[in-house]
């Protein structure tokens, strides 16, 4: 016995699902009672990852579904390293697939924000830029500024699903889960100052960040959104924007205001 | 560093107020690296904030020493930068392989101790010290299944010592749940290990299986320490001297309070070792040397998601 073979075999074995009245192994150490410790542990420690990334989905859907659901997504996909944090990003797609034909077709989408917060809680730090930074700029300067997401900012939109408000109940606890709006919500998640925050955000807000995303210059950013949302007032939705602390301070601000 | 390493807690962010305000003598706190290996973001922050306050040590649970494939390289980079980033004064790994074919299971899976696995792990034991450019202790596991196994376990470990210069971290809860599992002999193994290589000891609490029928102990850190495990420590300690020693409780958080009042009593049992009028048996010249070789190894100095417990039931 070669230690890659023993290996080989008892990998094969651990992700067998345990059934009741299983055939015997071919592989004689997978039949002690001892190796049902090692699958048991590997699973739970999935499952359990996955509730503990996926909280909102958990407080949703409860503790049988969740369970359930997570061990699918585990034996089908196991981790593929040991910073499980980084683990599961395929979950609101399973997610999505078994909900498809039921009455919760808004979770896959509340997933996708328990995913977005994981993404900004351990993204790069990186300075902030808020609002008086910005405004001391030269206007002209400022039009071809190229202003981009700060890492840890996340944007999401569920076109036909109040999410965000379903999400928020669930991670804060809230009371009455059930929105007011039953209509599509655009989200924003920042870390301006340690923890991850959350707010609703306009369609236009949520364009003025796509537009920027890519390296747009401010001002050609603003006139684009501006063309497509007629009636937005697109400097009160900039300044909402880094209010919430969604775009990283270029090094050239930081420059001048330590000077 | 002015305070010695006495005994030390697990960190867990559920108690990190508490954690930062403790002044125990010889506190310090242990975490797995893997929770931290993040690129920012107020985890990484509060462990910034914990190392300014308390010692601290990375108990690494993922890097798969007894695994067929080396570790990962970019694995082994960032846990360097860590590493480089927060000064431990301890780094840990375990005698175990959690990866396989690109994937990984998060659990310490077991390695028949063959010369071909010393071999391996000697290997791979020498790439992660060469990554971190320190000394690193190796634990022993806890057993569940009877392997075919070519060495004894502490001369295996003994072995990896000789071939790599990594130092020991000697997990007496694994061997009170291996006594009862598999019938090694605890005090037997407490009473050969070389006092020169062990830098680190653990001590955590056990449960009996979930099904009953197996007999079995698992190694779940979800309780007190038990009796057996106490008398291993002393016994350990009563030979070799004290060793920075961590309690660790991964599930079924008692309050800190709680916590702190069980570490006092392993600090007692360390001071109790460091008392000159104790009984010290004929070992007091090797206790010498390997309180040097700790004070070096020292001077070159946990959310989950991630909790390393076993689990006896899914349900």
């Amino acid at each position: 016995m070669t230690l890659a073979s023993f290996q080989e075999d008892f990998w094969r074995a651990l992700w067998i699902p345990p059934r009741e009245g299983a055939p015997i192994d071919a592989w004689p150490p997978a039949n002690q009672p001892g190796f049902a410790v090692y699958r048991n542990t590997v699973l739970s420690g999935c499952v359990d990852a996955l509730v503990s990334l996926y909280p909102a989905v958990h407080r949703l859907a409860g503790e049988a579904w969740m369970r359930a659901v997570a061990m699918e997504f585990a034996q089908a996909s196991p981790p593929s390293a040991g910073e499980l944090q980084h683990y599961g990003d395929g979950f609101p797609d399973l997610v999505e697939r078994v909900t498809a034909d039921g009455d919760v077709p808004w979770l896959a989408d509340v997933a996708r924000l328990d995913r977005g917060w994981n993404h900004s809680h351990v993204a790069a730090d990186g300075p902030v830029l808020d609002l008086p930074t910005l405004a001391r700029q030269d206007a002209d300067r400022l039009s071809t500024m190229r202003l981009r997401p700060h890492p840890a900012t996340r944007w999401f939109t569920s076109a036909d699903w109040p999410a965000f408000s379903l999400w928020q109940a669930a991670r804060t606890d809230g009371a009455d889960p059930n929105p007011p709006h039953w209509h599509g919500q655009s989200s924003l998640l920042t870390r301006p100052h340690g923890a991850v925050i959350a707010c609703e955000i306009s369609p236009a807000a949520v364009a003025l960040l796509d537009c920027c995303a890519p390296d747009t210059a401010l001002g050609e950013a603003l006139d684009t959104v501006q063309a497509r949302f007629t009636d937005a007032d697109i400097g009160a939705e900039l300044a909402r924007l880094l209010q919430q602390g969604a775009f990283l301070c270029p090094p050239a601000f930081i420059t001048e205001s330590t000077s | 560093m002015s305070t010695p390493l006495g005994a030390g807690l697990g960190f867990k962010p559920e108690f990190a107020e508490d954690a930062l305000n403790a002044r125990d003598q010889g506190l310090w706190f242990e975490v797995h690296p893997e929770n931290y290996l993040v690129a920012g973001g107020p985890r990484l922050a509060l462990l910034e904030t914990l190392r300014a306050s308390h010692p601290v040590s990375l108990h690494g649970v993922s890097m798969s020493l007894a695994g067929v494939e080396p570790p990962d390289g970019d694995h082994l980079r960032r846990l360097a930068a860590l590493v480089d980033r927060v000064q431990p004064v301890l780094v840990s790994e375990h005698l175990a392989w959690s990866r396989f074919g690109g994937g990984y299971a998060p659990d310490l899976l077991p390695v028949p101790r063959t010369t071909e696995s010393l071999r391996r792990l000697a290997g791979n034991i020498q790439r992660l010290q060469d990554a971190l450019r320190r000394r690193v202790a190796i634990e022993n596991p806890s057993h569940y299944l009877q392997l075919d196994h070519d060495w004894d376990e502490v001369e295996f470990l003994h072995e990896l010592v000789r071939r790599t210069g990594c130092g020991l971290l000697v997990d007496v809860n694994n061997l009170a749940v291996s006594a009862r599992n598999v019938g090694l002999d605890a005090s037997a193994w407490v009473d050969a290990v070389d006092s020169a290589a062990v830098m680190e000891i653990h001590i955590a609490g056990h449960r009996p299986d979930g099904d009953a029928s197996t007999g079995l102990w698992i190694d779940s850190h979800d309780a007190p320490v038990s009796a057996p495990v106490w008398a291993l420590l002393e016994r350990l300690t009563a030979r070799i001297g004290p060793r920075p020693t961590l309690l660790e409780r991964d599930a079924k958080l008692p309050s800190f309070e709680e916590l702190v009042a069980e570490r006092a009593i392993a600090q007692r049992v360390l001071d109790h070792a460091t008392d000159p009028g104790r009984d010290a048996g004929g070992d007091a010249k090797s206790d010498a040397k390997s309180d040097a070789g700790n004070d070096a190894a020292l001077a070159r100095s946990p959310f989950l998601p991630f909790d390393l417990r076993r689990e006896e039931s899914l349900t």
